[in-house]
C-alpha cells in the first residue's frame, strides 16, 4: 500500500520536490538511509525549502537566564514508507514529505518552549522503502536510544512493530492509520492513535446526517482493502444513528470502456429511494465522479463530497489559521491529516514534558495516559487519549473542498461524560481493554 | 440581578430601570452626573473595516474600510489616533479618529493581532503570532525597537501600569513571559493552563489575570512572585464546559469587579475582583470576544463574533440592555470620550 492514508483527499499543494528527489538518489537498497536530526534553528540544512525569519530569529536568541543548564535531549523517531511516485491526481499530488512536515514544525514548536524550560527534542526521520520490513529501522532507532517513534504506515506493519516492542521503553504513535482493527483486537498498550479511526469519522458523519434527517444511505464501496473497512464504519454508525442503508453497491470497476462517469453513474444509481449517495472511495479512485451525475439529485458524503476529517485545509477557527500558516511558512505547503496527526504526536510529548517539568521516559508516558493530560489541538476542546483503546479523543470537521460545513459532535449530541466520545468507539463497545 | 447599593450611587443617575426609588434617591444625593457620551470604534474582522458607534445612545454611526483583517485596537493616550492592527496587511495603522483617514503605519512585524501600551503613551508591544516574537514599536519615531523572543503563538499582552512589565502569553506554549521593561528581556516564565488567551494587570500593578481557553478558566497571577494564586473556573447551567472558552478581560480600577468574556458560552462573567469568586453570569450575543468600558466606567461593551454585534451592559447594575448590529465579526473595541 504505497499510500496509507486517506489524505489524498486534502488540498492542492505545490510539490515539494526536494525530497524525492534525495530520496530517490539515496535508496537504491532495500531500507532506511536517511537519518537526519533535526534541531531548532539551521540544522535542518539541505531539507530546509524555506526557513522564516522567525525560527532564524529564536535560533540565535539566547535561552533566558533561568534555563541556562544544559538541555537533556528528548528523542523520537519517524519511521514512513515512500509515498509511491504518481499517487494522486495531477492538481493534488501525496506529497513525499508527508507526515514529516508535521512533526518537524512541532519540533520547533517544543524546541521554542524548550528555550524556557531548559529542554531540547531531536528528530530523527526513516524513510522506507514502500513496503518494506521496518522492523530493522525500528530496532535501529530503539539502539539509538529513541523512546518515542511515530509511524506512517500501513496497519499489518504496525501490528509487527507493537509485537516486537516487548517490556522496552518506547511509545509508539500511528499518526496516520484509521483502522479500527488498531484500537480493537490489535491494540496495545504502547501503541497510541492520533488521527480519528474510520468509526469516529463515520459516527461524525452519521451524526451530521441525523441532524438534517437525511435517514436513508445509499453506500457505494471501492475495491481497495480501506474502503471496505470504512463501509464497515459507515454501516456501524447507520444503526446507532437510526439510519437506514438503502442500498451497498460495489463499484467495481468494471464497466464498459465505452461507457463514460456521465452514462454510467445514472444507471448505477437509479432504482433506489434514497436521500443521500455514501461513498467508501479513501484512493480517490472513483467517488469524485458521482456528484452531479446521479440519477436522482442527491449530495454525495464519505470519502468525496462532504468529508469527515481530523484536519481540513479550510479549517481556521480556534485559531487552527495559525497552524495553517506556519505549517505553509515552514513546508511550502498545505497541512495535511498525516501532517496534523503527526504534530499532535510530537507536541503531546512536548506537553507532558512541560508539565511534568522532566524528560525521564516514565514520567512522560505516565502524564500523556493520565486524566490530566489536555492536547490544544486547534480545535476548541482540550483532546487527550481514551484509557481503553489509547485512541485521541478529538473533534471530527465535516467540510466540503472550499468550506467548513459543521463540527461533530453535533449540537445535541449528548454524552454522560465527554460529548467527544459520542465519536467511534466508547468504552463499553471497545473490543480493546488496556489497564494503564 | 445583584446590584450592589454602593455602587450604584456613583457616578450613574440615568433613568433607573429596575432599581428602587431609594437607590434613585441615593444616586441623586450622591451628586451623580449624566452617562457622558462616548464614542466606540470597533474592527470588523470580515468586513475590513471599522464601525463608529454612538456608545451613550446605542447606534451605529457610521462604518469605514480600513485594511485586510483589523482586529487589534488601541486609542492614543490624547484620544486624537487609534491604533489598528490589519494583520494580513502586516502593519498598524495610525487612524485619526475624528475623519478616520489613515495617516501612517508602524512597523508591527508579521501578523499583528494584539497589541498594548506603555502607560506613557510613547511605545507599542506587540505580539507576532507566526514568527514567536514580540515586538517593540517607537510609535512617535514609528520604528522598530527590538524584537523579543517568546514561546509559540503569542497572543495576550499587557504593560503593568506602573510601568514595569511586559506579560506576553504565547498559546502553544502555555506560558507568560515576563518581560522587564527597562531591560526588554525576558526575566521569567509561568507555566499556566491550555491556550492562555488574554492578559491583564490590576490598576495596582499588583496582579495580572489571565484566561486560558481550553482549560476554561481565570487564572490571577501574583506579580511580586509571579506564581498562580488562584484559578476560577465557570460553571453555567444549561452550557456545556466545552463552551466556556474565555477569552477577553476588564477590570474595574478599584478592583471591585472584574468581567470575562466567555465565548461561544454567549456569558460575560463577573467576577467579584477582592474576593476571586464569580457572582454572576451575563447573556450577551454569540462568541463574545473582547470587552472594554466606557470612558465613565458606566458602560461595559462587548464584542460578539458570530451574531456580529456589540451588547452593552449597564454597571454597576450589571444589566443587559441593548445589542447593536455593527457589521462581520467584530473584534476590537475602544471608547473614546
Amino acid at each position: 500500500m504505497g499510500c496509507p492514508t486517506a489524505a489524498s483527499r486534502s488540498a492542492p499543494c505545490p510539490r515539494a520536490s526536494g525530497l524525492a528527489v534525495l530520496r530517490t538518489r539515496v535508496f537504491q537498497g532495500l531500507l532506511l538511509a536517511v537519518s537526519v536530526v533535526l534541531l531548532l534553528g539551521p540544522a535542518d540544512g539541505a531539507w530546509a525549502r524555506k526557513r522564516n525569519a522567525a525560527d532564524k530569529t529564536a535560533s540565535a536568541a539566547k535561552a533566558p537566564a533561568q534555563a541556562a543548564q544544559p538541555a537533556v535531549a528528548v528523542k523520537l523517531g519517524f519511521l514512513t514508507a515512500s509515498v509511491t511516485e504518481g499517487v494522486g491526481p495531477f492538481f493534488d499530488p501525496i506529497p513525499p514529505d508527508l507526515g514529516v512536515q508535521g512533526a518537524r514544525l512541532a519540533i520547533g514548536d517544543n524546541n521554542t518552549t524548550g528555550q524556557f524550560t531548559g529542554q531540547r527534542f531531536e528528530l530523527t526521520e526513516v524513510v522506507l522503502e514502500a513496503q518494506a520490513d521496518p522492523l530493522p529501522a525500528f530496532e535501529n532507532l530503539l539502539q539509538q536510544g529513541i523512546e518515542y517513534v511515530l509511524v506512517n504506515l500501513p496497519a499489518e506493519h504496525i501490528v509487527a512493530l507493537q509485537r516486537s516492542v516487548g517490556s522496552r521503553q518506547v511509545l509508539v504513535f500511528d499518526v496516520a492509520s484509521r483502522d479500527d482493527r488498531l484500537r480493537a483486537e490489535d491494540c496495545a498498550g504502547d501503541v497510541l492513535h492520533t488521527l480519528p479511526s474510520h468509526a469516529m469519522l463515520a459516527d461524525a458523519l452519521g451524526q451530521y446526517l441525523l441532524q438534517k434527517r437525511w435517514m436513508k444511505w445509499f453506500l457505494v464501496v471501492g475495491s481497495a482493502p480501506g474502503d471496505a473497512l470504512f463501509a464497515a464504519a459507515v454501516e456501524r454508525s447507520a444503526k446507532r444513528f437510526g439510519a437506514k442503508i438503502a442500498v451497498r453497491k460495489p463499484w467495481e470497476h468494471s464497466f464498459d470502456d465505452r461507457r463514460t462517469p456521465a452514462s454510467e453513474v445514472p444507471v448505477f444509481t437509479q432504482g433506489v429511494d434514497y436521500d443521500v449517495l455514501v461513498v467508501a472511495d479513501e484512493q480517490g479512485a472513483f467517488g469524485d465522479e458521482l456528484s452531479y451525475r446521479t440519477w436522482l439529485p442527491r449530495p454525495v458524503v464519505g470519502t468525496q463530497g462532504l468529508v469527515a476529517a481530523g484536519w481540513h485545509p479550510v479549517h481556521e477557527a480556534w485559531g487552527a489559521i495559525q497552524l495553517q500558516h506556519r505549517f505553509r511558512e515552514k513546508a511550502g505547503r498545505g497541512m495535511r491529516e498525516v501532517d496534523y496527526g503527526a504534530w499532535l504526536a510530537v507536541r503531546a510529548i512536548g506537553e507532558a514534558a512541560t508539565r511534568v517539568r522532566s524528560v525521564q521516559f516514565a514520567a512522560i508516558r505516565d502524564y500523556v495516559l493520565s486524566d490530566t493530560f489536555a492536547l490544544a489541538g486547534f480545535k476548541g476542546v482540550p483532546l487527550s487519549f481514551r484509557s481503553w483503546d489509547r485512541q485521541l479523543r478529538q473533534p471530527v470537521l465535516l467540510a466540503q473542498p472550499r468550506a467548513l460545513v459543521a463540527v461533530a459532535p453535533v449540537e445535541g449530541i449528548i454524552h454522560p461524560k465527554n460529548e467527544l466520545d459520542t465519536l467511534g468507539y466508547d468504552e463499553s463497545e471497545s473490543g480493546c481493554r488496556l489497564s494503564r | 440581578m445583584k446590584v450592589n447599593q454602593v455602587a450604584a450611587c456613583r457616578g450613574d443617575s440615568r433613568p433607573a430601570r429596575g432599581l428602587s426609588a431609594s437607590l434613585v434617591l441615593l444616586s441623586l444625593l450622591s451628586g451623580g452626573t449624566p452617562a457622558a457620551a462616548d464614542t466606540l470604534y470597533v474592527t470588523l474582522e470580515k468586513d475590513n473595516a471599522l464601525a463608529v458607534v454612538d456608545g451613550a445612545a446605542g447606534k451605529l454611526v457610521k462604518t469605514a474600510k480600513i485594511g485586510k483583517r483589523p482586529r487589534g485596537i488601541v486609542l492614543s493616550r490624547d484620544g486624537q489616533q487609534l491604533y489598528v492592527a490589519t494583520s494580513d496587511d502586516d502593519v498598524i495603522q495610525i487612524i485619526d479618529a475624528d475623519s478616520l483617514r489613515k495617516v501612517g503605519t508602524l512597523p508591527s512585524g508579521d501578523d499583528p493581532e494584539t497589541f498594548a501600551m506603555d502607560p506613557e503613551g510613547k511605545f507599542l508591544y506587540v505580539s507576532n503570532e507566526d514568527d514567536n516574537l514580540v515586538t517593540v514599536i517607537d510609535i512617535a519615531k514609528r520604528a522598530k525597537v527590538k524584537s523579543i523572543p517568546v514561546g509559540v503563538e503569542p497572543e495576550g499582552i499587557a504593560v503593568s501600569p506602573d510601568g514595569q512589565w511586559v506579560a506576553s502569553t504565547s498559546e502553544t506554549t502555555n506560558m507568560v513571559h515576563w518581560i522587564d521593561r527597562a531591560k526588554l528581556e525576558v526575566v521569567d516564565n509561568t507555566l499556566v493552563d491550555p491556550r492562555p488567551r488574554a492578559a491583564s494587570f490590576t490598576a495596582d500593578s499588583k496582579q495580572l489575570w489571565v484566561t486560558s481557553e481550553i482549560a476554561g478558566v481565570l487564572l490571577v497571577l501574583d506579580v511580586a512572585t509571579r506564581q498562580v494564586i488562584k484559578r476560577i473556573g465557570f460553571k453555567i447551567p444549561g452550557v456545556t464546559a466545552e463552551k466556556i472558552q474565555p477569552v477577553g478581560i476588564r477590570i474595574d480600577p478599584q478592583r471591585r469587579y472584574g468581567y470575562i468574556a466567555l465565548g461561544p458560552a454567549n456569558r460575560v462573567a463577573v467576577i467579584d475582583a477582592a474576593k476571586l469568586e464569580v457572582v454572576d453570569y451575563l447573556l450577551v450575543g454569540q462568541r463574545v470576544w473582547n470587552l472594554e468600558f466606557s470612558p465613565d466606567y458606566a458602560r461595559l461593551y462587548t464584542t460578539n463574533g458570530v451574531s456580529n454585534d456589540i451588547s452593552l451592559i449597564e454597571l454597576p447594575e450589571h444589566r443587559v440592555t441593548k445589542s447593536v448590529a455593527v457589521g462581520n465579526y467584530p473584534w476590537g473595541v475602544v471608547a473614546r470620550p
